[in-house]
């Protein structure tokens, strides 16, 4: 059974026949780094053109393994006037953020800095991005908030790009990837969240990045879908690090949002991290409530790729169990498994779920 | 649940130190154990003192469980009324860097399994232990000991050097298949990476937390790459892994089976069928909530009453008294995962039922 969102007119907050949505998980794109030459000072440009940028994996250019579609996009998402997927303002309004009636757009860039082994570059390139992010997106279109993205690896240098945007209202969120070089509760990442907390963004931990492990406990796989599948379970370790380490513990009012990691796990993790709570708590002694209560508490999920259970309502209970006020619409445009706002969540929803998921929790969460 | 009579598919003899195992290993390693000093194998998945290691009422003075039969049949069989029980020696062979030295010390872990244990109590049963990271040294523990009809299956630890699915493994699967014996996979690892995608983390929680993560990325490996359909005949059995994570993982893994099959085309059904007709996982610790009708929920996200096993994790400490199987299970499920399910995924178990 699909949401039928465009069949309530009368319901649909938004003038337009179609429900007005929040996209938690958009990504703008650079036609190529040089696109942030503008903002970088000649030392950095001079290193990218001679050094280019490394991350933690085997290839000069391209991921780690190779996509299933090229950019990792829908076919249908290049802009007829050039560039790749994400790369033109224009064409993603008229193919995505107008006939879907968004709202609010989340816009995480992906290609930045983030990972890049030299961390002055890291942090330059983050720097640029966020530029970038005002200059080409969030000023030309009112419907658009970008995320801080810091060179992560640096606590106190993503702290002060945190400082420096911070009270700006083109920002709703710091960006974070979940792939890092240690779980991101250790506290080497601590001035990150002090600083979120501070400037009153939530965090959001998008999945992939390249911290140099594999990404299961038992080594390389050989394929992409696992990879792509193992991002769950790189997520389940960010929440647990996050938890046990007692980050919330000490941060109250940090809020973070899971993207792209999937969702339905969420609940046996908080399951099984409670029964190990009852008879480890001596090791966590910062940990004044259960896990799952901090879950519960501190952390969002968006949808997509959302999980496809047989019979789909199933995906209602798991929903359920995470509570319907943590979980956030969002399509991933442009890439190839961008999920359609007609047709992702094809079970029973009542209307207060429906306007939470689709729109209301995205407005809650980052007061926009 | 004593009037189940069930069989337990995954506890722990704890081997009482590495003199006891040197009367049965080679003497090249029995005198370089001495002459090199070698420490316990002992991993740090089970770090001895820790509350989670050993249930407290089940602590010897040296913090160990069950050291011998009697006691095994004392405090992890006759509470229970168990009539047959599969024991998972968790030393820590499989990890050694060396594969010679890996290959010796299983082979005397499971000589002296069969001679300690086995062979005095009847209603034993054992894994194979083997030296997973040299799959053609494992293979050979496998035809071995496969003619004692009291080992009923393989054990593999679920994080290794490489993913399990890998084919450097598959003389592994090949050997279990050719003598009909499932493959158990079981929570732990070799620490050749860290137990975390992301890293090592800080805390015991986390490690023990991230083992069920673990599992998954096990099952991904062993359908992406092919296992299911190269070895029909072959059952897996997951061990430890906390049951609950498994509806979810299969939600996502399906779906991104859906729309990537095309690079791993011999996978030609939908995992979750897969898993449902191949896959069996023991349920300590089932990672549920002490509610019945969340459990109802998650029984039918499972999708079949075939793939439960009954175990008590024996001496980790998931439970408290008898209560080994989560409260508010259906009578009648019950009854499958104590004896049921065991006795049709384990063929050698046939004389006990």
């Amino acid at each position: 059974m699909n949401v039928h969102v465009s069949d309530r007119p009368l319901s649909a907050p938004a003038q337009s026949s179609r429900l007005a949505i929040a996209d938690c998980d958009i990504h703008p794109r650079t036609r190529s780094l040089r696109d942030f030459y503008p903002w970088l000072e000649k030392r950095w440009r001079d290193h990218l053109e001679a050094f280019g940028t490394t991350s933690r994996q085997p290839w000069q250019k391209g991921p780690a393994y190779p996509k299933a579609q090229p950019q990792a996009s829908r076919r249908d998402a290049w802009p007829p006037g050039g560039g790749g997927p994400g790369s033109d303002l224009g064409f993603m309004a008229a193919q995505h953020l107008d006939p879907n009636n968004v709202a609010l757009g989340i816009l995480n860039p992906l290609q930045t800095g983030q990972g890049v082994q030299n961390l002055d570059l890291s942090a330059a390139l983050c720097r640029a991005t966020n530029e970038w992010q005002i200059a080409e997106w969030t000023s030309k279109d009112a419907r658009l908030r970008a995320s801080v993205v810091v060179p992560y690896e640096d606590g106190v240098a993503a702290a002060r790009e945190i400082e420096a945007r911070a009270g700006d209202p083109n920002f709703a969120q710091v960006l974070l990837l979940s792939r890092t070089s240690e779980p991101l509760g250790h506290r080497r990442y601590w001035p990150i969240y002090e600083a979120a907390a501070a400037a009153g963004l939530p965090v959001a931990v998008h999945a992939f990045g390249y911290g140099g492990w594999p990404i299961t406990a038992g080594g390389w796989g050989s394929y992409y879908i696992e990879e792509m599948v193992g991002h769950a379970q790189a997520s389940e370790a960010v929440v647990s690090s996050f938890i046990c380490e007692g980050v919330f513990a000490r941060i109250p009012s940090l809020k973070l949002v899971m993207v792209e990691g999937g969702s339905a796990w969420a609940a046996a993790l908080g399951w099984r991290l409670d029964k190990l709570w009852k008879t480890l708590k001596a090791e966590v002694p910062a940990l004044t409530m259960a896990p799952s209560e901090y879950m519960r508490r501190h952390v969002w999920f968006t949808t997509q790729p959302i999980e496809e259970p047989e019979p789909r309502q199933q995906l209602a209970e798991a929903f359920e169990w995470i509570g319907w006020d943590r979980i956030l619409f969002a399509t991933d445009y442009p890439h190839w498994d961008f999920d359609d706002p007609a047709q992702a969540l094809p079970m029973r929803m009542d209307e207060a779920a429906k306007r939470a998921v689709f729109l209301e929790n995205a407005r809650a969460v980052y007061g926009a | 649940m004593p009037d189940l009579a069930p069989i337990d598919c995954d506890l722990h003899p704890t081997v009482p130190g590495l003199p006891a195992l040197l009367p049965y290993a080679d003497d090249i390693w029995r005198e370089s154990a001495t002459r090199r000093g070698f420490e316990e194998m002992v991993t740090i998945a089970y770090p001895t003192g820790n509350p989670l290691a050993v249930r407290a009422d089940w602590r010897d003075a040296k913090g160990y469980g069950a050291t011998d039969p009697a006691r095994l049949g004392r405090e992890a069989l006759a509470p229970f009324g168990t009539r047959a029980a599969i024991l998972n020696c968790l030393y820590g062979a499989p990890a050694l860097f060396s594969e010679d030295l890996s290959a010796g010390f299983c082979r005397a872990i499971n000589d002296w399994i069969a001679a300690e244990w086995l062979k005095r109590d009847p209603r034993l049963f054992a894994s194979i232990l083997v030296p997973q990271t040299n799959a053609e040294r494992a293979a050979e523990e496998i035809e071995r000991l496969a003619d004692n009809p009291r080992f009923v299956q393989v054990l593999l630890l679920v994080s290794g050097e490489l993913p399990l699915g890998r084919r450097q493994h598959w003389p592994i699967f090949a050997a279990a298949a050719r003598h009909h014996l499932p493959v158990c996979i079981h929570a732990g690892s070799t620490y050749r990476h860290p137990v975390t995608p992301v890293g090592w983390p800080g805390t015991y929680m986390e490690d023990y937390a991230a083992q069920a993560s673990a599992f998954a990325s096990a099952l991904t490996s062993l359908v992406a790459e092919g296992v299911f359909a190269k070895f029909p005949d072959l059952t897996v059995v997951l061990a430890e892994s906390g049951v609950s994570w498994l509806p979810a993982h299969l939600w996502r893994l399906t779906k991104f089976w859906k729309g990537l099959r095309s690079e791993v085309p011999w996978v030609s059904d939908p995992p979750t069928a897969i898993v449902r007709e191949r896959v069996r996982l023991t349920v300590q610790p089932f990672d549920v909530p002490d509610d019945p009708a969340v459990l109802a929920r998650l029984v039918e996200h499972l999708g079949s009453e075939e793939m439960l096993l009954f175990a008590t994790d024996y001496p980790h400490a998931h439970f408290e008294g008898a209560a080994a199987l989560p409260s508010g299970l259906d009578a009648a499920l019950a009854r499958k995962i104590a004896v049921d399910n065991p006795l049709r995924t384990y063929p050698r178990l046939k004389e006990v039922a």
